[in-house]
């Protein structure tokens, strides 16, 4: 990015409501936040308090009933979908939970089909998709199919994946949701270096308390759509 | 998206579901198949008739006559002819064949020369039909089997027979015929001062009939010995009659010179312009069959009566424009039926692949490109499906063709072609089945780009 805005991530009275008949549920509801550049923050909050949908609200899967949310310095509200499209492909990278890999694509093909919709052209793709595999320890696998991988495996691929645009920001929604507690460790670590060596802003939704107070370095509490409380971690910082 | 991406992730998206979209294909196929030929029986028909029309000779042949002579059988015209005073009407005379030959898209003008005449061959006589040949209808297909040849030249004392009347003269071999020598006898037509044409041999120096008075003239029995050079099956032009059918055919040059008696020299007997040539019928030919109407037109207006097979084909030309709609209705019906296969299918596709573009757009991809996507896979199955459905309909057409002939070769009928699958048909189908799908795929498209990821991806 070239002139560094002082928020990666700037939402301000956020909210995103949804009608079902009468009802109006607010799944997120009034919520200001702002992400440093390179800062690591945690989204905790009890099943159904609104974190996955204020994700996808920064990841411009979602567009916000009212307010307002900047991410890099753009408003997504004013994006047209196409402009949305193209920051999903670029300034952010999303993982999650079921890791959401095409059962029917290698591995390899999984991590490319992003550089599909960039556009990039395909005699570089090769090797960007064969670094970007490495650096999460799967380049013997590229010819695989996510069933033949572990969970873990699968989850360090849609990690690749999400990188693989070089974006500035990591969204991941729970990421270690349904791995053990190693196995977990591991993709913690993993995105760790993205945020310590690739400075990648990272929002991670979790359940897991402890994880978030290792890893994060701000803890952001959220109920009923409304974010409660923020308390800065004191991650185990480099070591 | 690059189009080789969307082309490849088309692909595997196709090979995906298989045998679905395998089967989806295939009735695309039997669609594009049912329409390539019921069109292409449609045109089959439609060249074989314009075949045979136009090999009997009979599309670029104008016949003029007089409005002197007849009366015309449409009612229409009849009540049009009626105000011309037939005894002023212009008689079809030599400088009328001038005028017609000057009629632009005219090849050539010739005498319709048919006559009843009496010939001996081997010390039998015969009666038969006799009738004259312009050079040119050597092209015409009752020549295209014929045993022996054609006339030497427009001149020659040649004759050409047909095949029953060869038989006639020679009941067991009938070929043997050719290269024998026949004698035509006929009356000529001798101006009071004229004298008889050369080469024609005088049978009796005195005129049988003789008529007194201005530029009257004589009739003269005379004979013409002929070498039958060639046997043919049916008369040529022969379509349009059925009683006079001619049995001897000699060059119509040749009859010209002979000058022999018309039915017109009788009629111009008693008429005001006695003794003066003039002709029954002129065959006019027409370089090609599009350039007969305006012909046509031209000859009215010299004051002629006109009659050629245009005439009678303007209700078959009429005829086959409905019956190509027709096949062609039917034929599209197969292919609408498949249309929506591929709706059912390209929606089912949707469907089932909700996380998978909810995955894609989560990772980038626009609404375009899904749409695109789809489109794509539409228009690959369109384009499969029209390629094999062109070849199917191809091979149904060879085997309707291969049936019918055998049909007619049991009759001991000649073979025929009735089935045609010209290239832009061929092209044409490929091209109406690629956009039948994407017109089907526009809806599943639609649906799949309108998908909202956050729905798709909310639960596992
Ligand atoms: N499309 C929708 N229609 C109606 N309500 C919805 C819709 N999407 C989400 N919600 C509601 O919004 C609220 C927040 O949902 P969200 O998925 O953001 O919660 P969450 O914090 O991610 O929960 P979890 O920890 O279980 O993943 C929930 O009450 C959910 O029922
Ligand atoms: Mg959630």
């Amino acid at each position: 990015m070239k002139d560094t805005p002082d928020f990666a991530i700037h939402a301000e009275h956020l909210s995103r409501y949804y009608t079902l008949g009468t009802a109006v549920i607010r799944s997120v509801d009034d919520v200001s936040l702002s992400v440093a550049p390179g800062e690591f923050v945690a989204l905790l909050g009890a099943s159904g308090s609104g974190k996955s949908t204020l994700l996808n609200l920064i990841a411009g899967l979602d567009r916000a009933t009212a307010g307002s949310i900047t991410v890099g310095g753009r408003n997504l509200a004013q994006m047209s979908s196409q402009e949305l499209s193209h920051h999903r492909r670029l300034t952010v990278g999303m993982v999650f939970q079921s890791f959401n890999l095409i059962p029917s694509m290698t591995v390899f093909e999984n991590v490319e089909l992003p550089l599909r919709f960039a556009e990039t052209e395909r005699s570089s793709r090769q090797d960007v998709v064969r670094q970007a595999l490495d650096r999460v320890e799967l380049g013997q696998r590229i010819s695989h199919r996510p069933t033949e991988l572990s969970g873990g495996e699968q989850q360090r691929v849609s990690i690749a994946r999400a990188l693989i645009n070089n974006p500035s920001i990591l969204l991941a929604d729970e990421p270690t949701g349904n791995l053990d507690s190693r196995t977990g460790g591991e993709i913690m670590n993993v995105i760790r270096r993205c945020n310590q060596d690739l400075k990648m802003t990272i929002v991670m939704v979790t359940h897991e308390r402890s994880l978030a107070e290792k890893f994060a370095q701000r803890l952001v509490f959220m109920a009923d759509g409304k974010v409660v409380t923020q308390s800065a971690a004191e991650p185990e910082l480099a070591r | 998206m690059k189009s080789y991406d969307l082309l490849e992730l088309a692909g595997r998206n196709l090979r995906e579901s298989m045998l679905r979209n395998a089967l989806t294909t295939a009735g695309i196929s039997i669609g594009v198949a049912s329409l390539v030929a019921m069109l292409s029986l449609g045109a089959g028909l439609q060249d074989l008739a314009n075949r045979r029309l136009s090999k009997s000779g009979l599309f670029d042949t104008v016949y003029v006559t007089s409005l002197r002579d007849f009366r015309e059988s449409d009612p229409d015209q009849r009540k049009q002819e009626r105000k011309v005073d037939v005894s002023k009407a212009r008689a079809l005379d030599d400088a009328a064949r001038k005028d017609l030959a000057t009629i632009p898209g005219v090849l050539e003008v010739s005498p319709e020369v048919r006559f009843m005449g009496e010939v001996r061959y081997a010390d039998a006589t015969h009666a038969a039909f006799v009738a004259g040949l312009t050079q040119s209808a050597k092209e015409n297909e009752s020549f295209d089997g014929m045993k022996g040849r054609f006339f030497a030249s427009a001149t020659a004392p040649e004759a050409i027979v047909q095949l029953d009347f060869a038989k006639d003269l020679n009941e067991k071999d009938p070929n043997s015929v050719i290269g024998q020598e026949l004698v035509l006898r006929y009356a000529e037509r001798q101006s009071m001062a004229g004298s008889s044409s050369p080469g024609a041999v005088a049978d009796d120096s005195n005129p049988n009939a003789s008529l007194g008075g201005g530029g009257g003239f004589s009739v003269v029995r005379k004979e013409q010995p002929l070498k039958i050079v060639g046997i043919i099956e049916q008369e040529p032009f022969g379509g349009m009659r059925s009683i006079s059918r001619a049995r001897v055919f000699i060059p119509s040059q040749l009859v010209e010179n002979l000058n022999m008696m018309q039915y017109s020299d009788m009629r111009g007997l008693t008429g005001d312009a006695a003794g003066e040539k003039t002709y029954l019928a002129l065959v006019v030919r027409v370089a090609s069959a599009g350039k007969v109407q305006q012909v046509q037109d031209a000859v009215k207006k010299l004051g002629y009566r006109t009659f050629s097979i245009l005439d009678a084909t303007k209700g078959l030309r009429r005829f086959f424009t409905v019956l190509d709609l027709f096949l062609g209705i039917f034929g599209s019906l197969a292919l609408a039926v498949a249309s929506l296969a591929i709706i059912n299918t390209l929606v089912m596709a949707v469907l089932e692949r909700r996380r998978e573009i909810g995955i894609m757009k989560a990772i980038g991809a626009s609404d375009g490109d899904v749409k695109t996507l789809f489109f794509a896979e539409a228009g690959a199955m369109g384009l499969l499906g029209g390629v094999f459905g062109v070849i199917l309909g191809w091979g149904i057409g060879r085997a309707i063709n291969f049936g019918t002939n055998l049909w007619l070769q049991r009759r001991d009928m000649p073979p025929e072609t009735i089935w045609a699958s010209p290239l832009w048909l061929i092209f044409a189908a490929i091209g109406f089945s690629i956009v039948v799908s994407l017109i089907a795929g526009l809806y599943p498209a639609a649906r799949a780009s309108k998908l909202d990821p956050v729905q798709a991806l909310r639960y596992e």
